[in-house]
């Protein structure tokens, strides 16, 4: 497709509108016309156009194999709050799927960390998805979940699915909790040793805020996975979402074009320096 | 009669751990349990004892006057709490609640304490695996401080 036609969004209808937590939903939109499985890769992103008011680019949430995009979104923002509060059969401007994507394919044979950090576990759960898809190829697969209260988790319902069915270790962990609160308190990190996984043999990927990332690399490299089998997802101010406009620029690198998946080892020279 | 000490051995705090400093320590060290909502122990009380989960889950709470208590943090199997027994004036500064029926081995921190007066050696060994754990829970209560998902977070 011409640069010129990937700038233009299309017009397409919002099916479904599933409230995730009190300030997150997810719109499920339907593909282009003429999309082939997949529909897209995990860890990809849409720019989202909420007419007259702005674009901002959403990770794709659902399931790559399923004719459906799943945009979770969170209300923190004028044209993220636009967003939420569409309703199924409104319209809503897309251009995409952008950027690259998990390792899932080649992460075959290992066992897998997934740590994510608040609505971090959107992006990632398109990842679940296709790893459980394909079970019996991988080892021991851990989802690790930080969130700052009970009320903000996102997904939880299909936590019970995802031990239950496909043995993936699930723990969560929120930062804030009240008496009623029986699991567990504390940050994301605290939970890796709470889960088996071979260290030679693991690949890990993380999505959260910059804070949280860089403590999680700091605490799987101490538990023996090399760095470059640690994969983060960055975010920037994103604009055209095809590396043009250099908005997201991040060291010799754009999240939109090079990213926003990333080996650790791509932007760890960058990371945690302020001023990029 | 079985003892501790194979189960103290293998923990990775007295890993490494001269055999004489593991033997008087296992002399220190009783097996416990606790129902869930029992308080091990409560903000301000004398401090003599830290504990090792072996099974279980253990919420570190704060208390404001007047209103609800919060959890700070959670511990569950492997995993140690109390510190405030190395630390003056030895009263705890949070209240321990055991969430769910747990099992833990308790060492007597005031018998330690003595211990580590008598042979600086031992105190250093003990002080050397101790800080660590302050240090990470000094390191997560500044994360969680940070708010690292509230609305400031965009993704």
């Amino acid at each position: 497709m011409e640069a010129a036609n990937l700038m233009v969004p299309t017009t397409r209808q919002v099916k479904r509108v599933i409230r995730e937590s009190h300030d997150t939903l997810t719109l499920c939109v339907e593909p282009n016309d003429g999309a082939t499985k997949p529909f897209f890769a995990p860890g990809q992103f849409n720019m989202l156009y909420a007419f007259g008011i702005g674009e901002v680019p959403i990770s794709i949430s659902g399931d790559p194999d399923k004719p459906i995009w799943h945009h979770t979104i969170r209300d923190v923002g004028t044209v993220t709050h636009a967003l939420t509060q569409l309703k199924a059969g409104d319209m809503v401007g897309v251009r995409g799927p952008f950027g690259s994507s998990w390792p899932v394919k080649e992460s075959r044979g290992s066992d897998i960390v997934i740590m994510a950090g608040g609505i971090g576990l959107a992006p990632l759960r398109s990842a679940i998805y296709a790893l459980l898809r394909e079970r019996d190829r991988f080892g021991e697969i851990s989802v690790l979940y930080g969130a700052r209260t009970e009320k903000d988790l996102l997904f939880a319902r299909e936590f019970e699915t995802w031990r239950g069915k496909f043995g993936v270790q699930v723990r969560v962990t929120i930062d804030s909790a009240g008496p009623d609160w029986k699991g567990n308190v504390g940050v994301v990190t605290t939970l890796l040793p709470r889960v088996r996984f071979d260290p030679e043999h693991t690949v890990a990927m993380i999505c959260g805020p910059e804070v949280m990332m860089r403590f999680s690399v700091m605490e799987l490299k101490n538990c023996g996975i090399e760095e470059r089998k640690i994969y983060v997802t960055m975010e920037r101010n994103m604009k055209c979402a095809i590396g043009f406009c250099g908005h997201c620029q991040f060291g010799p690198t754009f999240i939109c074009k090079d990213g926003p998946v990333f080996p650790f080892t791509r932007v760890s020279p960058f990371f945690g320096i302020r001023e990029i | 009669m079985k003892t501790l000490e194979p189960l103290l051995a293998e923990h990775p705090f007295f890993k490494n751990l001269e055999k004489s400093y593991l033997e008087l320590i296992v002399g220190c060290a009783s097996n416990v349990r606790f129902d869930p909502g029992q308080f091990i122990f409560r903000e301000g009380e004398e401090a003599n004892q830290f504990y090792i989960v072996r099974q279980g889950k253990v919420a570190i709470e704060i208390c404001p006057p007047g209103g609800e208590p919060i959890i700070l943090q959670t511990v569950s199997d492997g995993e140690i709490f109390g510190w405030s027994w190395m630390v003056p004036p030895y009263h705890w500064q949070f209240d321990a609640q055991a969430v769910e029926l747990t099992r833990a081995i308790t060492l007597d921190g005031k018998c330690l304490r003595g211990k580590c007066q008598e042979d600086h050696n031992l105190g250093y060994e003990l002080l050397n695996r101790l800080l660590p754990i302050i240090g990470k829970s000094l390191e997560a209560t500044r994360i969680q401080l940070l708010d690292v998902y509230g609305t400031q977070s965009k993704r």
